[in-house]
C-alpha cells in the first residue's frame, strides 16, 4: 500500500510561562490511503495536538509531516477538520455553513448551481435535508455535529480529521452517528484520522488504533490493527470474540500500562 | 452573544434575560411548537382558573410600578424642597412654563432666539455628524488594531494617553483649526466618540472565538471572506456596544461644548436662559436633555437586539 500521510520523528514543544513544555516527542506514523485511524489516550496525552499538526493548524517543533510526499506547511481544505464543538458559524444557516466551504474549494471552477447542488448533496449525505435552512442554534447538538461532518465532507478532502467529534453527544446519538460515519467512509473511501477517548468507538470504526502514552512528552505507545471484516454491525460485534479481544487490548493499555492518569491530568 | 452586548443595561435587563433564556437552548428550540400547542390545550378547558391573565397583570405591575413610584417620589421631593419659594421653581411652575414653551417649539426670532425644537435638532445634528465621522474612522481602525498586535502595541499608549482627556480640552484646538464654533463643537463630539468605538471594535476582533478562526484557516478563506463572513458578524455586538457607549458620552459633551461655543443648540439655550434668569426653562432643559439621551440609548439597544438576533 502506498504511503499517504507520513509523520516522521515529530515532536511538539510549547513555550509556556513556566518554560518549555514538551507535548509530543518521537512520533512516527504512516497512514495508508483510505485507512481509518483512531488516536486514543487519556486526556492531556496530546492526541488533539497530533491532529492539529496533521491539519497544519500548528507546525511541529521537530520532524516533518507529509501528505502525498509534500510537506504540510499550514492548514488547507484538502485536510478537512471536524471540530470537537462543531464550530458552525452561528450567523449562517446550515446550508450557508456548508456552502462557505464548497464555494471556497470548488468556486473557482464551478458555477453557482453546481455549488448549491454539492452543498445539498453533502447535507443529504448526513440526513439533514429538513434542517438545511435552519440556524445552528435551532438544531440539536447531534445535528450540529452532522452539519460539521457535512461541511468537512463537502470539500472532498484527501484526509478527514475528526477531533472527538461525538464526545459531547449522548450515547444513543453517538451510536447513530458512528453508524452513519461508517457508511459514509465506506462510500467515499475517505482517509480518516479520529481523536477519541471512547474504546468502543475506536474498535468499531478503525482499521488501526494508535494508542498514546500519557503526557507530558507523550508518544505512540502501541498500534493495534483491527482486522474485523466490513461492513461492521455493532450488535453482532458485541458478541464477537475478536472484537472483545481488541477491546480488552485497548483497555489494558489505557488502564494498566498507562494508568497513572489522575496525577497527570491534575 | 446578545447577553454580552446588554451588559450594563439597567431598565431593560429583565426582558433581555428572558429572551436569551428561551433562545440559545438548541435542544429546547427544536420543539417550541409542541409546547405552545400543549399550553393551549391545557388552558382552554379551564378558563376559570384565569391565572395567566392575573400573572400577566402582576408581571406588568412589577415592571411598571417601581419606576412610576420612583418618579412620584422625585416629584414630591422637588415639590417639598421648593414649597417655601426661593430661586428654584417648583413642579407646577415648571409645568406651566413647559406648556408655553412646547406650544410653539419651532419659532424663529433671529439667530439667538429660536424655539426649543430647533435647539434640540441642531444639537442632535452636531452629535450625528461628529458621531458619524467617529464611526467611519473608529470602526475600521478598531478592526486594524484588533488584527495586528504590532499596530495595537504601537497605538495603545497613544489612546491611553488621550482617552482620559476631557473632550472639552480639545475645543480650543478645534476653534483654532476650524475658525468657526460649529465645526469645533462637532469636532469635540468626534473626539469623544471615537475612543469607545476603536476600543470596543478592537476588543471584539481579539475576542472572536478561536474556533471560528480555525474554520477560516482550514478552509483557507480569503481575507475578504474572513472579514465579511466571520469577523464582522462576530464583532458586530461589540461594535454596537461601542456605538452605544459613545452616543451616551457624545450627548453629555455636546451640552457643555455648546455652552462654550454659543449659536443654536440645547446647551447654548441652557446658558442663554441662565443669563435671562429663566430658571424654569433650565429645569425643563435638564428634563429634555435627559429624555433625549434616554431615547438615543434605548433606540440603540433596540437596534442592537434586532441585529444580533438576526445574526445569531
Amino acid at each position: 500500500m502506498e504511503k499517504f500521510v507520513q509523520i516522521e520523528h515529530v515532536g511538539q514543544t510549547f513555550d509556556t510561562k513556566k518554560g518549555k513544555f514538551v507535548a509530543l516527542r518521537d512520533i512516527d506514523l504512516t497512514i495508508k490511503k483510505g485507512e481509518f485511524i483512531a488516536l486514543i489516550g487519556h486526556s492531556g496525552c496530546g492526541k488533539s495536538t497530533l491532529l492539529n499538526l496533521i491539519a497544519g493548524l500548528t507546525l511541529p517543533t521537530t520532524g516533518v509531516l507529509l501528505l502525498e510526499d509534500r510537506e504540510i506547511g499550514g492548514p488547507g481544505p484538502e485536510r478537512a477538520v471536524v471540530f470537537q464543538n462543531h464550530s458552525l458559524l452561528p450567523w449562517l444557516t446550515c446550508f450557508e455553513n456548508v456552502y462557505l466551504a464548497v464555494e471556497r474549494v470548488f468556486g473557482a471552477k464551478e458555477g453557482k448551481a453546481k455549488l448549491k447542488e454539492r452543498t445539498a448533496a453533502a447535507i443529504n449525505l448526513v440526513g439533514l435535508d429538513h434542517a438545511s435552512a435552519k440556524y445552528p442554534h435551532e438544531i440539536s447538538g447531534g445535528m450540529k455535529q452532522r452539519v460539521g461532518i457535512a461541511r468537512a465532507l463537502s470539500m472532498e478532502p484527501k484526509v478527514l480529521l475528526m477531533d472527538e467529534p461525538f464526545g459531547a453527544l449522548d450515547a444513543l446519538t453517538r451510536a447513530k452517528l458512528q453508524d452513519e460515519l461508517m457508511k459514509i467512509c465506506e462510500a467515499t473511501k475517505a482517509t480518516t484520522v479520529m481523536v477519541t477517548h471512547d474504546v468502543d468507538e475506536a474498535v468499531l470504526l478503525s482499521d488501526r488504533i494508535v494508542m498514546m502514552t500519557n503526557g507530558p512528552a507523550a508518544t505512540i505507545g502501541e498500534i493495534l490493527e483491527v482486522n474485523l471484516p466490513r461492513p461492521r454491525q455493532r450488535l453482532t460485534l458485541a458478541h464477537d470474540p475478536a472484537y472483545i479481544d481488541y477491546r480488552a487490548a485497548v483497555l489494558e493499555f489505557l488502564y494498566e500500562k498507562q494508568a497513572h492518569v489522575e496525577k497527570i491530568a491534575a | 452573544m446578545s447577553a454580552m452586548t446588554m451588559d450594563g443595561d439597567f431598565g431593560t435587563k429583565k426582558p433581555v434575560d428572558r429572551n436569551t433564556h428561551s433562545k440559545p437552548g438548541a435542544e429546547v428550540a427544536a420543539e417550541p411548537a409542541k409546547e405552545t400547542k400543549m399550553e393551549k390545550t391545557a388552558t382552554l378547558p379551564a378558563p376559570v382558573a384565569g391565572t395567566p391573565f392575573g400573572e400577566k397583570l402582576t408581571a406588568f405591575g412589577r415592571a411598571i410600578l417601581p419606576p412610576t413610584l420612583g418618579m412620584l417620589i422625585l416629584l414630591c421631593l422637588w415639590y417639598v424642597a421648593t414649597m417655601k419659594g426661593g430661586s428654584i421653581p417648583g413642579p407646577a411652575q415648571t409645568w406651566e412654563a413647559a406648556k408655553v414653551l412646547f406650544a410653539d417649539p419651532f419659532y424663529r426670532n433671529g439667530p439667538n432666539d429660536q424655539g426649543i425644537g430647533w435647539n434640540i435638532l441642531s444639537s442632535l445634528q452636531r452629535v450625528g455628524i461628529g458621531f458619524g465621522f467617529a464611526a467611519v474612522v473608529g470602526i475600521p481602525l478598531g478592526f486594524i488594531l484588533g488584527r495586528s498586535k504590532f499596530l495595537a502595541d504601537m497605538v495603545n499608549p497613544i489612546i491611553s494617553l488621550l482617552r482620559p482627556v476631557s473632550p472639552l480640552a480639545w475645543l480650543p484646538i478645534g476653534l483654532l483649526v476650524f475658525k468657526k464654533a460649529d465645526p469645533a463643537a462637532t469636532y469635540t463630539i468626534f473626539i469623544c466618540s471615537i475612543w469607545p468605538m476603536i476600543m470596543n471594535t478592537a476588543q471584539g476582533v481579539q475576542r472572536v472565538p478561536q474556533d471560528y478562526l480555525n474554520v477560516a484557516r482550514v478552509l483557507a478563506l480569503s481575507e475578504w471572506k474572513v472579514v465579511t463572513k466571520i469577523l464582522f458578524p462576530a464583532v458586530l455586538p461589540y461594535i454596537l456596544t461601542g456605538i452605544r457607549l459613545s452616543i451616551g458620552t457624545a450627548w453629555l459633551v455636546i451640552v457643555a461644548a455648546e455652552m462654550l461655543t454659543g449659536g443654536v443648540g440645547i446647551g447654548f439655550w441652557v446658558w442663554d436662559e441662565w443669563n435671562n434668569l429663566k430658571v424654569e426653562h433650565i429645569i425643563i432643559a435638564i428634563f429634555v436633555i435627559g429624555i433625549v439621551g434616554l431615547i438615543l440609548e434605548q433606540s440603540l439597544i433596540l437596534l442592537a437586539k434586532r441585529l444580533t438576533k438576526e445574526s445569531s
